[in-house]
């Protein structure tokens, strides 16, 4: 168990800077997800933590302890990865009881702790079988045997899921989570899946070309993205951001689009210039009243709810709403925001202007 | 465009019967998706209407006309696959001209060139048809390899999981595109897909398969709201049905030996406690996995509820469905 603290970590390939200056804090028994599009170096990242890359500059602490030179033999943490590789010509339990063996730890301990490791995995069962015969998901597990079987600090998982068709996806991610859950290690895990990474993490980090973007809770990160790549790379559909040029003072409550007043959170910086004002779909509601207009494209039925996709004088957008309302293509409608949610982004720098609502939430 | 019947269509590899005595009438313009996990035969059922495979039983009629014993050719279908395979040496003008200019179909090249352009136009790539194909981002090329098969005008148009290889954002705006295009061709489509979401955006239809029979045939909304069976009911929803002992709630209609819920079936603020076991929020939802007695439930609530791991939630059943011992609807 432990706790480990990310300081100004950085990490250079030559003329190529892959990780630039993170900083983030990963608690104690924390399931911590670094999440971001391929490239954007949650990768790098993971394995400087892991040991199997130095950094170029920063600190790495385990438990207070800067390990950032260490090589990953003396950081006791074990590291899962998207292509499990399990000896074929050994059986389950062998596999499992791998790293201890090659520790030299006694037999009885040995055969005690694998023992514990499959009931905490629930393949008790199939400890005497050959790893040939076994379905993906229990490969998977056996994968995870061997890394959880050494009690190692904390795990480093990068896309363990990644290969797995999306039916068994979803079953290995909660079965991941409620592990976790009885278990309580302190866990890294990389993924270029928001979904995942929101149904899974109790904090992530979200990455962009090696910068840290934002880190918080999900639903934190959900609610008040701060920048626009985040509101854009977080929720299916993403965020709405209806594009327009206007001025807005501190203490304002509305901003103009178009012509139409539109309420928000109350800034608490200036605001001017090219301006972006984000909506979640579910934030978006068809109404005949409301002064704002914009036209049906398409709809989308989801059993609850439907998507409706819509031309506004501003760009598209998407709204999510109930299923049974009725949305016709090539109908006009009026559109309400509502206002609590609403995120103002200054398109220049793509960064979040601090409002009443975002302003006690931690910035990347 | 033409009506795609199959009559009692039959598909054995050895002994596995890959598919088994399916019937289907493929209505003239509609968009027909067929729905299954790996292995329940939507793959080999495109195959044999193409004629790219030959049944071992059944018929397969195009436009009223049986066509099994016709080449792939004189079937006249086009087929989009889930790898888009494209000329690497050629501009995407001639990877789309390349099948007009095919013996058989000979077209003239003022044609051609029109048939060209319209094509461009509907997958809104005009400004690219001088590009090299290699020069395309995926989704580009995706949109590529389905004009080739819209340059022919055939009479079916053929797609196994044409959006499966590209990534979350380009799946959903394809989506749209293909049922834009579907709409403004006026076109038959059968889509092969493991994809809910695509089988409820887009479809007129769908066809749910289970090991090689179809178990359901019906419009999306049908299919999600009076599943017939509890296999096709966990097809369709996120999170899935919440399928449980019948009596989990105190009595049960007679013959039922499940009951399913989905998260619009679970009333909540009355019933039988349940404990909170985690809470997870999606952003614009969020999961709430309950324990009842012995019993696991997934359901929703509202994105920013005040529940925790610990806390005790009354819910009860509402409408739900009812299931027989052998997962049939009661």
């Amino acid at each position: 168990m432990a706790e480990i603290v990310i300081r100004n970590l950085r990490k250079e390939f030559g003329a190529f800077t892959a990780v630039k200056g993170s900083s983030f804090t990963i608690r104690d028994g924390e399931f911590f997800m670094l999440l971001g599009p391929s490239g954007c170096g949650k990768t790098t990242t993971l394995r400087m933590i892991a040991g199997l890359e130095l950094p170029t500059s920063g600190e790495i602490l385990i438990d207070g302890e800067d390990v950032s030179q260490k090589p990953a033999s003396q950081r006791d943490i074990a590291m899962v990865f998207q292509m499990f590789a399990l000896y074929p010509h050994m059986n389950v339990r062998k596999n499992i009881a791998y790293p201890l063996v090659s520790q030299g730890v006694p037999k009885a301990e040995v055969q005690k702790k694998v023992a514990e490791v499959a009931r905490i995995l629930r393949i008790d069962h199939m400890l005497d079988k050959p790893v040939g015969g076994l379905s993906g998901g229990d490969r998977q597990r056996v994968a995870l045997g061997r890394a959880i079987v050494r009690n190692p600090k904390a795990f480093m998982m990068d896309e363990p899921l990644g290969a797995l068709d999306a039916e068994f996806r979803e079953i290995m991610a909660e079965e991941l989570r409620a592990l976790h859950d009885r278990m309580h290690a302190t866990t890294v895990y990389v993924t270029h899946d928001q979904l995942e990474a929101m149904q899974m993490g109790d904090k992530i980090v979200v990455m962009n070309h090696g910068v840290v973007e934002q880190f918080g809770t999900p639903q934190d990160i959900y609610d008040h993205p701060a920048t626009l790549f985040v509101a854009d790379f977080i929720g299916s559909p993403s965020m709405n951001f209806l594009q327009f040029e206007g001025t807005a003072a501190p203490g304002a409550t509305t901003v103009t689009l178009g012509e139409t007043l539109i309420a928000l959170p109350r800034l608490e910086e200036p605001a001017t210039g090219k301006l972006v004002l984000g909506v979640r779909p579910e934030h978006l509601a068809l109404s005949d009243a409301a002064p704002y207009r914009g036209r049906i494209e398409a709809t989308e039925y989801l059993g609850t709810t439907q998507i409706v996709t819509l031309a506004t004088p501003h760009g598209p957008a998407k709204a999510r709403t109930p299923a049974g309302l009725p949305a016709k293509v090539g109908d006009t409608v009026g559109l309400t925001l509502d206002a609590r949610t609403l995120t103002l982004f200054d398109a220049t720098t793509g960064r979040a202007i601090r409002t009443a609502a975002n302003a006690g939430v931690p910035h990347g | 465009m033409a009506e795609v019947t199959l009559s009692g269509l039959t598909k054995a590899y050895g002994t596995t019967l890959a598919l088994h005595d399916v019937t289907l009438t493929i209505p003239d313009g509609a968009f027909v998706v067929l729905l299954g996990p790996t292995g329940a035969g939507k793959t080999t059922t495109l195959r044999l209407i193409a004629g790219l495979d030959a049944p071992t039983k059944g018929d397969i009629r195009i436009g009223g006309a049986s066509v099994i014993n016709d080449t792939p050719a004189q079937r006249d279908v086009a087929m989009v696959f889930q790898q888009y395979s494209l000329y690497p040496h050629l501009t995407v003008r001639d990877n789309l001209a390349f099948p007009l200019r095919s013996p058989i179909i000979a077209m003239p090249e003022p044609q051609i060139a029109k048939r060209v352009q319209d094509v461009a136009d509907v997958l809104r790539i005009p400004h690219k048809l001088d590009n090299k194909a290699t020069a395309l981002s995926g989704g580009e090329m995706q949109r590529v390899s389905i004009g080739r098969a819209l340059v022919r005008n055939p009479r079916i148009y053929l797609m196994d999981e044409p959006l499966s290889s590209l990534d979350a954002k380009l799946r959903a705006d394809l989506r749209i595109e293909l049922k834009r295009i579907h709409h403004d061709l006026k076109a038959t489509f059968l889509y092969v897909t493991h994809d809910q979401i695509e089988a409820m955006t887009m479809a007129t239809h769908v066809g749910v398969l289970d090991r090689g029979k179809l178990v359901q045939f019906g419009t999306p909304r049908q299919i999600y709201e009076e599943p017939v069976s509890t296999y096709v009911a966990s097809r369709l929803g996120q999170p899935h049905i919440n399928l449980l002992p019948a009596d989990a709630f105190g009595p049960s209609p007679a013959g039922a030996a499940q009951i399913g819920l989905r998260p619009e079936h679970i009333f909540q603020g009355e019933g039988q406690p349940a404990t909170v076991r985690r809470v997870e929020h999606l952003g614009d939802q969020t999961r709430l996995h309950l324990a009842l007695g012995p019993h696991q439930i997934i359901t929703l609530s509202d994105a920013h509820t005040p529940l925790r791991p610990g806390d005790t939630l009354p819910i009860r059943p509402q409408n739900p469905l009812w299931f027989d011992a052998s997962g049939n609807r009661l």
